[in-house]
Protein backbone atom coordinates (compact mmCIF):
# COMPACT_ATOMS: atom_id res chain seq x y z
CA UNK A 1 0.00 0.00 0.00
CA UNK A 2 1.64 3.16 -1.08
CA UNK A 3 1.63 5.79 1.75
CA UNK A 4 -0.37 8.99 1.22
CA UNK A 5 1.08 12.13 0.73
CA UNK A 6 0.46 14.84 3.07
CA UNK A 7 -0.66 17.21 0.60
CA UNK A 8 -3.35 15.71 -0.71
CA UNK A 9 -4.97 15.63 2.77
CA UNK A 10 -3.71 19.59 3.41
CA UNK A 11 -5.20 20.22 -0.29
CA UNK A 12 -8.46 18.36 0.30
CA UNK A 13 -9.25 20.64 3.66
CA UNK A 14 -8.35 23.78 1.59
CA UNK A 15 -10.60 22.88 -1.19
CA UNK A 16 -13.40 22.20 1.71
CA UNK A 17 -12.67 25.12 3.52
CA UNK A 18 -12.84 27.43 0.27
CA UNK A 19 -16.58 25.75 -0.63
CA UNK A 20 -17.77 26.52 2.57
CA UNK A 21 -16.34 29.99 2.42
CA UNK A 22 -17.81 30.85 -1.26
CA UNK A 23 -21.76 29.38 0.38
CA UNK A 24 -20.96 31.77 3.15
CA UNK A 25 -20.31 35.14 0.62
CA UNK A 26 -22.66 34.10 -2.10
CA UNK A 27 -25.92 32.97 0.45
CA UNK A 28 -28.35 35.36 1.58
CA UNK A 29 -30.32 32.33 3.41
CA UNK A 30 -29.42 32.62 7.59
CA UNK A 31 -29.66 28.89 7.46
CA UNK A 32 -27.62 28.71 4.81
CA UNK A 33 -24.92 29.89 6.31
CA UNK A 34 -24.64 28.10 9.24
CA UNK A 35 -24.53 24.95 7.19
CA UNK A 36 -21.42 26.34 5.69
CA UNK A 37 -19.97 27.26 8.63
CA UNK A 38 -19.82 23.56 9.44
CA UNK A 39 -18.63 22.61 6.41
CA UNK A 40 -15.35 24.88 7.12
CA UNK A 41 -14.93 23.75 10.54
CA UNK A 42 -15.13 20.27 9.06
CA UNK A 43 -12.67 21.19 6.68
CA UNK A 44 -10.17 22.52 9.65
CA UNK A 45 -10.59 19.18 11.50
CA UNK A 46 -9.49 17.60 8.53
CA UNK A 47 -6.46 19.73 8.48
CA UNK A 48 -5.88 18.98 12.46
CA UNK A 49 -6.17 14.72 11.42
CA UNK A 50 -3.74 14.99 8.60
CA UNK A 51 -1.09 16.68 10.23
CA UNK A 52 -1.67 14.63 13.79
CA UNK A 53 -1.25 11.35 10.95
CA UNK A 54 2.10 12.67 9.55
CA UNK A 55 3.71 12.77 12.74
CA UNK A 56 1.58 10.12 14.44
CA UNK A 57 0.95 12.28 17.47
CA UNK A 58 -2.52 12.27 19.41
CA UNK A 59 -2.56 15.91 19.54
CA UNK A 60 -4.07 16.35 15.70
CA UNK A 61 -6.97 14.11 16.74
CA UNK A 62 -7.20 15.88 20.26
CA UNK A 63 -8.05 18.92 18.96
CA UNK A 64 -10.57 17.73 16.05
CA UNK A 65 -12.49 16.37 19.04
CA UNK A 66 -12.04 20.39 20.62
CA UNK A 67 -13.51 21.72 17.25
CA UNK A 68 -16.28 18.77 17.53
CA UNK A 69 -17.59 20.20 21.05
CA UNK A 70 -17.32 24.06 19.71
CA UNK A 71 -19.24 23.09 16.20
CA UNK A 72 -21.90 21.02 18.41
CA UNK A 73 -22.49 24.10 20.96
CA UNK A 74 -21.91 26.63 18.29
CA UNK A 75 -24.46 25.25 16.14
CA UNK A 76 -27.47 24.65 18.97
CA UNK A 77 -27.12 28.80 19.88
CA UNK A 78 -27.09 29.81 16.08
CA UNK A 79 -30.36 27.81 16.11
CA UNK A 80 -31.90 29.22 18.83
CA UNK A 81 -30.83 32.61 17.22
CA UNK A 82 -32.08 31.90 13.67
CA UNK A 83 -35.61 30.79 15.04
CA UNK A 84 -35.28 34.19 17.29
CA UNK A 85 -34.94 36.18 13.82
CA UNK A 86 -37.40 33.90 12.16
CA UNK A 87 -40.31 34.94 14.51
CA UNK A 88 -39.57 38.35 15.32
CA UNK A 89 -38.60 39.58 11.07
CA UNK A 90 -40.85 36.60 9.56
CA UNK A 91 -38.14 35.85 7.08
CA UNK A 92 -34.47 33.86 6.98
CA UNK A 93 -32.76 36.93 5.16
CA UNK A 94 -29.97 37.81 6.89
CA UNK A 95 -30.07 41.49 5.24
CA UNK A 96 -33.04 41.74 7.42
CA UNK A 97 -31.61 41.98 10.84
CA UNK A 98 -29.10 45.32 9.68
CA UNK A 99 -30.98 46.87 12.26
CA UNK A 100 -30.16 47.28 16.08
CA UNK A 101 -33.24 47.91 17.95
CA UNK A 102 -32.52 47.27 21.51
CA UNK B 1 -4.62 5.24 -0.95
CA UNK B 2 -7.16 4.84 -3.69
CA UNK B 3 -9.88 4.86 -1.23
CA UNK B 4 -8.37 8.42 -0.26
CA UNK B 5 -8.66 10.03 -3.58
CA UNK B 6 -12.36 8.21 -4.38
CA UNK B 7 -13.95 9.14 -0.56
CA UNK B 8 -11.72 13.19 -1.13
CA UNK B 9 -13.92 13.44 -4.55
CA UNK B 10 -17.45 12.47 -3.31
CA UNK B 11 -16.74 14.75 -0.59
CA UNK B 12 -15.76 17.99 -2.99
CA UNK B 13 -18.26 17.07 -4.87
CA UNK B 14 -21.17 16.71 -2.35
CA UNK B 15 -20.17 19.56 -1.01
CA UNK B 16 -20.22 22.02 -4.58
CA UNK B 17 -23.92 20.39 -4.63
CA UNK B 18 -24.42 21.33 -1.20
CA UNK B 19 -23.64 24.92 -1.96
CA UNK B 20 -25.66 25.02 -5.19
CA UNK B 21 -28.87 23.62 -4.17
CA UNK B 22 -31.88 25.92 -3.32
CA UNK B 23 -34.25 23.75 -1.37
CA UNK B 24 -33.06 23.09 2.18
CA UNK B 25 -33.50 19.05 2.80
CA UNK B 26 -31.79 18.29 -0.53
CA UNK B 27 -28.18 20.46 0.62
CA UNK B 28 -28.63 18.52 3.81
CA UNK B 29 -29.09 15.11 2.54
CA UNK B 30 -25.36 16.20 0.25
CA UNK B 31 -24.09 17.42 3.59
CA UNK B 32 -24.54 14.26 5.33
CA UNK B 33 -22.91 12.42 2.20
CA UNK B 34 -19.94 14.89 2.61
CA UNK B 35 -19.84 13.75 6.33
CA UNK B 36 -19.57 10.34 5.63
CA UNK B 37 -17.23 10.73 2.94
CA UNK B 38 -14.94 12.74 4.94
CA UNK B 39 -15.34 9.85 8.09
CA UNK B 40 -13.98 7.37 5.68
CA UNK B 41 -11.03 9.67 4.76
CA UNK B 42 -10.10 10.18 8.55
CA UNK B 43 -10.25 6.49 8.70
CA UNK B 44 -7.75 6.04 5.76
CA UNK B 45 -6.08 8.27 7.80
CA UNK B 46 -5.56 6.39 10.82
CA UNK B 47 -8.37 7.80 13.08
CA UNK B 48 -10.57 5.52 13.55
CA UNK B 49 -12.12 6.69 16.79
CA UNK B 50 -12.77 10.25 14.93
CA UNK B 51 -14.37 8.83 12.01
CA UNK B 52 -16.89 7.43 14.20
CA UNK B 53 -17.62 10.58 16.27
CA UNK B 54 -18.11 12.07 12.66
CA UNK B 55 -20.84 10.15 11.63
CA UNK B 56 -22.36 10.31 15.28
CA UNK B 57 -21.88 14.02 15.97
CA UNK B 58 -21.93 15.60 12.59
CA UNK B 59 -24.26 13.53 10.07
CA UNK B 60 -25.98 12.06 12.78
CA UNK B 61 -26.94 15.16 15.70
CA UNK B 62 -26.09 18.26 13.85
CA UNK B 63 -27.71 17.51 10.56
CA UNK B 64 -30.84 16.46 12.75
CA UNK B 65 -30.51 19.28 14.56
CA UNK B 66 -30.61 21.82 11.81
CA UNK B 67 -33.75 19.60 9.73
CA UNK B 68 -35.56 20.08 12.89
CA UNK B 69 -35.90 23.58 12.89
CA UNK B 70 -35.91 23.40 9.38
CA UNK B 71 -39.45 21.27 10.02
CA UNK B 72 -40.23 23.46 12.97
CA UNK B 73 -39.86 26.84 10.55
CA UNK B 74 -42.47 25.35 8.12
CA UNK B 75 -41.14 26.32 5.31
CA UNK B 76 -42.71 25.61 1.96
CA UNK B 77 -42.16 26.04 -1.72
CA UNK B 78 -41.99 29.97 -1.97
CA UNK B 79 -38.82 29.77 0.55
CA UNK B 80 -37.57 27.49 -2.60
CA UNK B 81 -38.36 30.13 -5.13
CA UNK B 82 -37.23 32.91 -2.99
CA UNK B 83 -33.81 31.39 -2.65
CA UNK B 84 -33.33 30.73 -5.96
CA UNK B 85 -33.82 35.00 -6.77
CA UNK B 86 -31.52 35.71 -4.28
CA UNK B 87 -28.93 33.49 -5.31
CA UNK B 88 -27.71 35.16 -8.74
CA UNK B 89 -24.82 34.27 -11.03
CA UNK B 90 -24.04 37.59 -10.75
CA UNK B 91 -23.55 37.36 -7.35
CA UNK B 92 -21.63 34.03 -7.29
CA UNK B 93 -18.46 35.06 -9.58
CA UNK B 94 -16.56 37.85 -7.42
CA UNK B 95 -16.70 35.77 -4.52
CA UNK B 96 -15.98 32.52 -6.52
CA UNK B 97 -12.92 34.07 -8.23
CA UNK B 98 -10.91 35.43 -5.72
CA UNK B 99 -11.47 32.25 -3.38
CA UNK B 100 -10.47 30.15 -6.05
CA UNK B 101 -6.82 32.54 -6.51
CA UNK B 102 -6.29 32.09 -3.34
CA UNK B 103 -6.99 28.64 -3.01
CA UNK B 104 -4.87 28.39 -5.94
CA UNK B 105 -2.09 30.38 -4.16
CA UNK B 106 -2.56 27.66 -0.77
CA UNK B 107 -2.61 24.83 -2.97
CA UNK B 108 0.96 25.94 -4.74
CA UNK B 109 2.19 26.80 -1.57
CA UNK B 110 1.36 23.33 0.07
CA UNK B 111 3.00 21.67 -3.20
CA UNK B 112 6.24 23.32 -3.29
CA UNK B 113 7.26 22.28 0.04
CA UNK B 114 8.57 19.16 0.88
CA UNK B 115 6.02 17.57 3.97
CA UNK B 116 6.74 13.82 3.56
CA UNK B 117 3.97 11.22 3.40
CA UNK B 118 1.86 9.21 5.80
CA UNK B 119 3.98 6.35 6.37
CA UNK B 120 1.99 3.64 8.96
CA UNK B 121 -1.63 5.61 9.57
CA UNK B 122 -1.96 3.74 13.03
CA UNK B 123 -3.34 5.72 16.29
CA UNK B 124 -5.56 3.94 18.21
CA UNK B 125 -7.99 5.58 20.45
CA UNK B 126 -6.32 4.61 23.44
CA UNK B 127 -3.36 7.31 22.67
CA UNK B 128 -6.04 10.18 21.91
CA UNK B 129 -7.42 9.22 25.39
CA UNK B 130 -3.60 9.43 27.23
CA UNK B 131 -3.42 12.39 25.49
CA UNK B 132 -6.72 14.04 26.43
CA UNK B 133 -7.26 13.69 30.15
CA UNK B 134 -3.41 13.82 30.47
CA UNK B 135 -1.58 17.28 28.94
CA UNK B 136 -5.17 18.50 27.66
CA UNK B 137 -7.28 18.57 30.59
CA UNK B 138 -7.92 21.98 30.89
CA UNK B 139 -8.88 22.18 27.51
CA UNK B 140 -11.52 19.20 28.43
CA UNK B 141 -12.76 21.17 31.18
CA UNK B 142 -12.93 24.44 29.39
CA UNK B 143 -14.91 22.39 26.47
CA UNK B 144 -17.44 21.55 29.69
CA UNK B 145 -18.07 25.16 30.34
CA UNK B 146 -18.37 25.97 26.81
CA UNK B 147 -21.35 23.22 26.34
CA UNK B 148 -22.41 24.63 29.57
CA UNK B 149 -23.29 28.03 28.18
CA UNK B 150 -24.35 26.32 24.45
CA UNK B 151 -26.84 24.74 26.45
CA UNK B 152 -28.00 28.14 28.69
CA UNK B 153 -27.69 30.42 25.67
CA UNK B 154 -29.96 27.86 23.48
CA UNK B 155 -32.75 27.83 26.24
CA UNK B 156 -32.58 31.20 26.40
CA UNK B 157 -32.62 32.55 22.97
CA UNK B 158 -34.81 29.65 21.97
CA UNK B 159 -37.52 30.46 24.75
CA UNK B 160 -40.54 32.21 23.40
CA UNK B 161 -41.48 35.17 25.32
CA UNK B 162 -45.33 35.74 26.23
CA UNK B 163 -46.28 39.15 25.08
CA UNK B 164 -48.67 40.90 27.76
CA UNK B 165 -50.49 43.49 26.13
CA UNK B 166 -53.39 45.35 27.79
CA UNK B 167 -56.40 44.96 26.22
CA UNK B 168 -56.92 48.43 26.18
CA UNK B 169 -53.45 49.11 24.18
CA UNK B 170 -54.01 46.13 21.83
CA UNK B 171 -56.13 48.15 19.47
CA UNK B 172 -53.23 50.71 18.93
CA UNK B 173 -50.94 47.53 18.46
CA UNK B 174 -52.40 46.40 15.42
Amino acid sequence: MKPIPVEAGLILAGILFMLGLISVLIRRNIIFMLISVEIMLNAAGLAFITAGARWVQADGQVMFIFILTMAAAEVSVGLALILQIYHQLKTLDSDAANKMRG
Amino acid sequence: MVTFYIAGSVAVLATIMVITRYNMIHALLYLVISFLAIAIVFHVLGAPFMAALEVIVYAGAIVVLIIFVIMMLNLKQESVDQERQWMSKKLLIGPAILSVILLAELIYIISTTESGAIEQPALDAKAVGLSLYGPYVIGVELSGILLMSGIVGAYHLGRQKKKVVHRFLEAQEH
